[in-house]
């Protein structure tokens, strides 16, 4: 079987050089949730088309801003030509800055923040009333949830019990001005969605087999379900770690090449 | 003579029997919007997502690209306004083929008041690229338009009333995207209307030539895309030109057809509608004398 840890290894690699050579983009949210991508498009998610020529399993980029991550993370399963990902953010290319609809294998544009949990919602509740097997995954960020749709999205998760909705939560605990508690506390997220009627897990979002086994247990449950993934902003490159100063930042030749050496 | 809310009410449930693909989604304004005759006929099909119109933007978005033929309703504001973002990032950019059906548009909204008067979501919506954008002026146009709406892919704002509208389409008018209607070919003049204000328009045709004076009036109900030749056509054709809206005549019609005249035949034109303000409480007749949509207003155009 694929060694996941490898696959997320060159993933990181490839956000560096995305977004070293972009001259612009999001490192440190990127590099917080590759494993929780790695895990869905690499093992998770059933990525066959059904009769409607619609993936079985969709996958929602809420946070669009970790752009660099999914674009790499889909040109790993064949969706993006590899040679196009050092074209990402140029104005000739088509890898824009937000997931785009137009990008083979993205199911609809996203990134302005607060939006992707109620799509994934429509898509999870198209799939109830017609029947159709699969699940929805989304992945949002823990400032993105201070956006109020996202609750008013989990009201509705809970009204039509979506429990073919899988929720992630890239609880890296910073955003743009600083720490997600300085900002505008969104503290004890497990009691607020469990009150919002999720099944709730939490695991180390950097773990393989705390994320999948979450995965498995969430596609037993009979409700929505949210899994917290505690996860390091930044993870992978020692000095962008946990330091919200990484949020959106170009890398210098000096940063570039301190970063690569920690991921060969 | 019904609202074109009703007409719309009637259409989905009419459609809803043909078509087990739609859906019909809702934010707690179901008798309002009249979307409950298709919810009591088709509750598995029709959601209500409660106060909450971005979330029901997102959502009917999300149905919409599981291939689901979706109709979403709020009133104007809450729709056009309060879910702009949602509309612009989600549905438009994302070009999904999705009708947005917003009810109680304009100042006709009546005693509610300014609050609850949206007399900007033509401009807001015009501005959106891949937007579609109709206003239905009666009951037999507002069917025939839903029709196109059904078959035409991308995202579509149709613009609709709460008051009763005068009947003033047979079943022989035909209707398409980027196409308006023109009554008459009065060489004096033109007005142009949209919606509530056609019916006005006409009223006014109507005692102009008791005067003697022959004008046309055009109702323009795909405003986007906009019919531009016959624009340009009656330009060239009559002598003045006024448009008349329940609307800001800041991005309304007014505006539209000006930009029309701007780029290909300079010509000045009277734009009656609501000049810059906010809307107030009040019934529709003295709300209308109050900001200018009337008959009368039009009348003194051509004096």
């Amino acid at each position: 079987m694929e060694n996941l840890e490898k696959v997320a290894k060159s993933i990181r690699k490839d956000i560096i050089d995305m977004i070293y050579t972009a001259g612009s983009g999001h490192p440190g949210g990127s590099l917080s949730c590759v494993e929780i991508l790695v895990a869905l498009y690499h093992r998770a998610m059933n990525l066959e088309l059904d009769s409607n020529n619609q993936r079985i399993d969709k996958f929602i980029l809420s946070k669009g801003h970790a752009s660099s991550c999914y674009y790499a993370v889909l040109s790993s399963k064949g969706y993006i030509p590899r040679e196009d990902l050092k074209t990402f953010r140029k104005y000739d290319s088509y890898l824009e800055g937000h997931p785009c609809i137009k990008i083979n294998g993205v199911d609809v544009s996203s990134g302005s923040l607060g939006q992707g949990l109620s799509i994934a919602n429509g898509m999870a509740l198209s799939k109830k009333i017609s029947n159709e097997k699969g699940y929805v995954y989304c992945l949002v960020g823990d400032g993105e949830i201070e956006e109020g749709q996202i609750w008013e999205a989990c009201m509705s998760a809970n009204k039509y019990n979506l429990d073919n909705l899988i929720l992630f939560i890239d609880n890296n605990g910073l955003q743009i001005d600083g720490s997600i508690n300085d900002v505008k506390s969104v503290d004890n997220l497990d009691e607020k969605f469990s009150s919002f009627g999720f099944y709730v897990q939490s695991v180390n979002g950097h773990d393989f087999d705390e994320i999948l086994t979450a995965i498995d247990n969430a596609k037993k449950s009979k409700m929505p379900n949210v899994i917290i993934a505690k996860t390091i902003k930044g993870k992978g490159v020692s000095f962008m770690e946990n330091d919200e100063k990484w949020h959106g930042k170009k890398l210098t030749q000096e940063d570039y090449k301190n970063a690569i050496d920690q991921l060969l | 003579m019904k609202s074109t809310r009703e007409s719309y009410g009637e259409f989905l449930l009419n459609k809803g029997y043909e078509d087990k693909n739609i859906v019909v989604f809702d934010a707690d304004l179901a008798n309002a919007t009249c979307t409950k005759l298709f919810k009591n006929e088709f509750p598995n099909r029709h959601f209500d997502m409660g106060i909450s119109e971005q979330d029901m933007v997102g959502t009917a978005c999300g149905m919409a690209l599981s291939l689901k033929k979706v109709f979403a309703s709020s009133f104007a504001m809450f729709l056009a306004g309060r879910a702009y973002e949602q509309i612009r990032n989600t549905a438009a950019y994302s070009n999904i083929d999705i009708n947005f059906c917003a009810t109680h548009s304009g100042l006709a909204v009546g005693e509610d008041g300014a609050t609850h008067q949206c007399i900007e979501d033509i401009a807001l919506m015009n501005v959106i690229p891949n937007m579609k954008i109709f206003c239905p002026a009666d009951d037999i146009s507002t069917k025939k338009i839903l029709d196109i709406c059904l078959k035409e892919k991308g995202p579509k704002y149709i613009r609709l009333g709460r008051n009763k509208a005068i009947d003033i389409y047979s079943d022989l008018d035909n209707f398409k995207l980027g196409g308006s209607h023109t009554f008459g070919n009065g060489a004096d003049g033109t007005i142009f209307a949209i919606g509530n204000t056609v019916s006005i328009a006409l009223q006014a045709k109507q005692k102009l030539e008791q005067e003697g004076i022959n004008v046309r009036v055009v109702d323009l109900y795909s405003i986007k895309p906009i019919d531009r030749d016959n624009i340009i056509k009656c330009a060239k054709q009559t002598d003045k030109l006024v448009s008349i809206e329940d609307h800001s005549v800041i991005g309304g019609i007014g505006s539209i057809i000006s930009n029309v005249l701007t780029e290909e035949y300079p010509k000045k034109l009277v734009k009656l509608g609501v000049q810059d303000k906010f809307g107030k409480s009040g019934d529709i007749e003295n709300l209308y004398k109050m900001y200018g949509i009337t008959c009368e207003k039009i009348i003194e155009v051509f004096k």
